[in-house]
């Protein structure tokens, strides 16, 4: 076998209640994390909860905080840390904890069914839609993204701050806004709902959640500030505002 | 008493792939109240590691792409062992299913006029694969995934609940298919699990069940498949009184990474391939041209020069040699390995980096480049990649009705995708696996609403699940906890995923076979004492110990079926009965649950139609039927 290395792994459940348990496990040349993990699983605590699938970087499951930072375990090999580091591997701290490395994500999804659903034009049919590979490029940089909630995890505005969850979706909801938004044959306008519905307008761009993200998609200067300048083109334009006002009455601003 | 949670609905959906995301949209949108049940979160089912595309003869990019073609080359790469029917309704409905997807906002690659781009794949004629670079497994689940919301908000506006029409049941788990009645009125009335959170039993009361739960890869050693995949709708099905179809078909797909260790098996797409990408051995020779099979001789290229050609000029040069279908590029592969001619860590070379530029390479196949790089270390555009054969998909599978779905000989369970058998024949070509997924789930959800309207209209009372029968689910469910001291679950997987991979894997003998039944045996008894640590609220062990069960008669079918098949064909190579045997061509092997013990019986391959066999020269059926069938064809006036 490979060398001995010290891992601290939380072990808690739902109710809050935890600590983290010290591992000495074999480590093998080549190795992620992930690996690291479940021979733990396998050797030492077969009820040690975790949540992973493809194991390739690409369903975005094994979302953890390893030495505090929020990273997928199965792309952050072993060669990355020191021989003598103790690894730490903590559950996602945004979200609440069901089992050891396994966190509740259930506001993601629920946060994501607010977004209005793509909407094309009336009477265009399946097979007759033309784009331009140009067109659909931006969209489909958005859509790279795996679902690992690094982003939402990381972000601040939810991160340090629980009451914020009510009002503000994150940059994973956002960014599937600014997706529809630039998508060549999307008919509806949601950028008034981003701002006000969504939240878009905590979001001070600092961009963690782009360094976040293991795709590598730029969250913060692709989605979210071209979000921004579209609501402000919709929101503080005299002629839109007159026109808003006019058409509708109420005002939340 | 154990609590239990209860629902009911008209279609319980077991899956959430594509197969599965697909049925449950169709029975919602048919009016039928809808469960989706899945092992995982949503939107993270096996689905999402498919990477070449979907394959469908839009002529987008070649005019000359039909149905006709597309169904050809389906029963050619099956090596003609396919359900005719299922091939053909595959090749006819996948455009629309894929313009579908689009309509629901999925965004494939373009050609310059603005359609959808298609790249050519191994076995396919013409460009057919749509794709969104090297992820479209992924834009074909979070399309499906998005639908079904839209649909939630459909549901939300008359209702004031997303969840009153379609819901989806995530990290739950189905242990059990319930029936109701006897004898010939014995069908399904619900299904049976828990909750991976919290542990805690569920109960699904519905005259339906669509099985959508993929394949069986977990339980070979190096697989491209991930925990989820454990045969569970192959066994339900079994344990139903259903039968599987073929189970021997295995395909291991020529190039998964075969270093570092921990991502061995790990997939590489064929795209590479299909873009340009050539494999050589130690020797630095282009090794595919040795290995063209007769029956191949006429579609592929005999040179180098020819062979590059075709990239370009396609009419006038024949394909490369590493397009092959994946069973003959995985066993050449081996033979390069064993001849001694293999890379240093037992696979062989990969690579693009010669044949195209970096900036192509990284636009084309971003995920493989990233892939490389973050996991062992290799540019892709620099360097060449070591690739080896990896547990990929199961051929075999639930016996269905081609245009329903329906399984044979349950009354009310459907199933669709990798769990379900036949479509692919002997060996799946690539990209034709998402477009089963979609053609086949609609027509499972379709097969389910239209049993549902017959059972009512017929003023029938939905089955109703026996308390008895809930007991014994309970039981089952709950035996790993009986014992404290008793074998680690993690333990026995690697076991049998040794024994499968060593004595049941890519080349097969019948001496191995028999005694990979012995150690079946021997597995069967180490499951049943099995013991798990904790308690009930998300213990993976727990979930392994119960999964277990389903990999074990699942890997039993594939050893009996295996040994019983005195042939080679497609995903199935024996040693000791080399070549394929047109006797064996017209063979099912059904494997059913007679009295607890895996039954192997032969059944008749269904015989095709007259309009679909006349697409082939006589010439191209003489290689795979019998003296006799080819007697009886009745070959128009004229025709070869």
């Amino acid at each position: 076998m490979g060398l001995k290395r010290n891992f601290r792994v939380w072990r808690g459940n739902s109710e809050g209640e935890g600590a983290l348990a010290d591992y000495e496990v074999d480590v093998l040349e080549g190795e992620v994390v992930l690996d690291v993990i479940f021979r733990i699983q396998a050797t030492q605590a077969t009820d040690l909860a975790v949540r992973w699938n493809c194991k390739a970087g690409k369903c975005g499951s094994c979302s953890v905080e390893i030495n505090g930072k929020p990273t997928l375990m199965c792309m952050t090999r072993m060669n990355t840390f020191e021989e003598n580091e103790t690894i730490t591997v903590t559950p996602l701290r945004t979200f609440p904890v069901t089992r050891d490395l396994v966190t509740d994500v259930s506001f993601n999804y629920a946060k994501a069914r607010e977004v209005p659903a793509f909407t094309p034009p009336v009477g265009l049919e399946p097979g007759d839609y033309r784009m331009s590979q140009e067109d659909v490029s931006r969209s489909q940089e958005f859509r790279k993204c795996i679902e690992c909630f690094l982003c939402q995890d990381t972000c601040h505005v939810i991160r340090d701050h629980e009451e914020n969850k009510t009002n503000f979706a994150g940059p994973r909801v956002l960014m599937r806004v600014a997706e529809l938004e630039m998508h060549p044959l999307d008919t509806l306008d949601r950028t008034r709902m981003a701002q006000e519905e969504l939240g878009l307008g905590y979001c001070n761009i600092t961009k963690c959640c782009t360094e976040s993200c293991p795709e590598h998609i730029k969250i913060t200067d692709n989605a979210l500030i071209p979000l921004k300048e579209r609501v402000v083109d919709v929101k503080y334009d005299p002629v839109k505002w007159l026109g808003n006002k006019i058409r509708v009455r109420s005002s939340k601003d | 008493m154990t609590d239990i949670e209860r629902y009911t609905y008209d279609v319980v959906v077991i899956g959430a792939g594509g197969a599965g995301l697909r049925a449950a949209i169709e029975s919602r949108e048919q009016g039928k109240s809808t469960a989706v049940i899945s092992k995982s979160l949503l939107g993270k089912a096996h689905t999402v590691m498919a990477e070449g595309g979907i394959a469908a003869s839009m002529a987008n990019v070649n005019s000359k792409d039909n149905w006709q073609v597309h169904f050809c080359d389906t029963m050619r790469g099956g090596k003609f062992l396919n359900h005719y029917r299922m091939a053909e309704l595959h090749a006819k409905e996948a455009p629309q299913r894929v313009w579908e997807l689009e309509s629901w906002g999925a965004l494939f690659d373009r050609t310059p006029e603005g359609k959808i781009s298609q790249r050519n794949f191994g076995g396919h004629e013409y460009p057919r694969l749509a794709h969104v670079g090297d992820r479209t497994g992924l834009e074909l689940i979070r399309t499906l995934q998005q639908k079904i919301v839209g649909l939630q908000q459909e549901d939300k506006k008359i209702s004031d609940d997303y969840e009153s029409r379609l819901r989806v049941f995530a990290e739950c788990t189905i242990t059990d298919i319930l029936l109701a009645g006897e004898g010939e009125d014995r069908r399904v009335a619900g299904a049976f699990g828990y909750w991976r959170d919290t542990g805690k039993f569920v109960l699904f009361e519905a005259p339906t069940v669509i099985i959508a739960t993929g394949g069986i890869g977990r339980s070979f050693k190096v697989s491209s498949n991930s925990w989820e995949y454990t045969g569970d709708g192959h066994a339900l099905a079994l344990r139903s009184g259903g039968s599987l179809v073929n189970m021997e078909f295995i395909q291991f797909h020529p190039t998964g990474m075969v270093w570092p260790p921990s991502v061995k098996g790990l997939l590489v797409t064929e795209s590479v391939r299909g873009d340009g990408g050539v494999l050589t051995n130690s020797e630095g020779r282009r090794f595919m041209f040795d290995y063209i099979p007769d029956v191949f001789k006429e579609q592929y290229a005999k040179t180098e020069e020819e062979a590059d050609g075709w990239y370009t000029d396609p009419e006038n040069n024949k394909r490369p040699p590493e397009l092959l279908p994946r069973d003959e590029v995985s066993r050449s592969i081996m033979a390069e390995v064993k001849a001694g001619r293999g890379s240093p860590h037992g696979g062989v070379f990969l690579d693009v980096s010669q044949r195209l530029p970096a900036e192509t390479i990284k636009e084309k196949l971003p995920s493989m480049w990233h892939q490389f790089k973050e996991l062992a270390d290799v540019d892709i555009t620099l360097e060449s990649m070591e690739v080896g054969p990896t547990c990929h998909y199961v051929m075999g599978g639930v016996e269905v009705d081609p245009d329903t779905a329906a399984a044979d000989g349950v009354p009310g369970l459907f199933c669709a995708g990798e769990a379900a058998g036949g479509l692919h024949g002997s060996n799946r070509l690539g990209g034709n696996s998402l477009s089963d997924l979609l053609v086949f789930g609609r027509r499972a959800g379709i097969g389910a609403v239209d049993y549902l309207n017959e059972l009512d209209e017929a003023g029938a009372i939905r089955p109703s699940v026996s308390e008895q029968e809930l007991d014994a689910a309970v039981a089952v469910a709950l035996a790993p906890f009986s014992q404290t001291e008793g074998e680690n679950p993690y333990t026995v997987q690697q076991d049998l995923q040794e024994v499968m991979a060593d004595l049941v894997g890519i080349i097969r003998t019948g001496d191995e076979m028999r005694s990979a039944l012995d150690r079946l045996a021997e597995l069967r008894e180490r499951v049943a004492n099995v013991a798990v640590m904790g308690g009930r609220e998300y213990n993976p062990g727990w979930h392994l110990a119960l999964d277990l069960h389903h990999q074990m008669l699942v890997s039993e079918c594939v050893a009996k079926s295996a040994l019983a098949r005195e042939e080679s064909r497609g995903g199935h190579t024996r040693n000791d009965f080399q070549g394929m045997d047109p006797n064996w061509r017209k063979v099912n092997l059904i494997c059913r649950l007679v009295s607890d013990e895996v039954d192997v019986t032969k059944q008749d391959l269904p015989w095709m139609s007259d309009e679909l066999i006349s697409l082939f020269q006589v010439s191209e059926l003489s290689k795979y039927m019998t003296e006799i069938e080819l007697s009886q064809l009745r070959v128009p006036e004229g025709a070869v």
